[in-house]
């Protein structure tokens, strides 16, 4: 149960990481949230099971209250990501940032 | 003791140190869109670290806080998106 922990852990660490350097080190808009989005996400999901499995195995109501309140944050997370960056990614679209290298642009308007 | 309560504190201050990423990002970043995916990373971070500083030290309500946390980043994010797309 420990080792089980430790992996759930140690994987979420990773992915957050991962997306933290994306962030850093990509060139543009469209590739830093491709990056940053989703490797967050990922890690959040494996962080929040660390805390969810802990509270299920430590037992007792509290920490089953910590455990069910946990798999609640993790839905709103899972929810609002995805959707946010979607967001984020048509208003840079609309407001006129080209990605870096692009030659043609298929998405434009042909009036 | 199911697994060593220092490991929370270790996971938390890794992800507050990968916020500082992102916010390295929100002060360099050459356009608004670049500032604004930096602000989502980190509201993402911090919710995930709430959620672990909930379970190291034992209180529910760091969780409830998380929770309200993401949502009102969501609305806060949504509306950055469309006042970048066709202004207020």
């Amino acid at each position: 149960m420990r080792i089980l922990l430790y992996v759930l852990f140690g994987i979420g660490v990773l992915f957050n990481g991962l997306g933290a350097l994306a962030l850093l080190r990509f060139p543009d808009v469209y590739t830093r949230l491709h990056g940053a989005t989703k490797c967050t996400t990922f890690g959040s999901i494996f962080t929040a099971a660390a805390v969810i499995a802990y509270g299920f195995v430590r037992g007792g109501a509290e920490y089953q209250t910590l455990a069910i309140h946990a798999i609640i944050a993790l839905l709103a997370l899972l929810i609002t990501n995805p959707t946010g960056s979607h967001a984020i990614a048509r208003a840079s679209y609309r407001s006129g940032i080209k990605p870096v290298g692009a030659v043609v642009d298929k998405l434009e308007d042909p009036s | 003791m199911i697994i060593d309560p220092i490991t929370f504190f270790v996971v938390a201050v890794c992800l507050v140190f990968f916020a500082l990423f992102s916010m390295v990002r929100i002060g360099l970043g050459p356009t608004a869109g670049d500032r604004v995916v930096g602000l989502d990373t980190l509201n993402t971070l911090v919710v995930s670290a709430m959620i672990v500083l909930g379970a190291a030290f034992d209180q529910v309500i760091f969780v409830d806080v998380a929770i309200i946390y993401a949502l009102l980043s969501f609305v806060g994010t949504l509306y950055i998106a469309r006042y970048l797309e066709r202004g207020l």
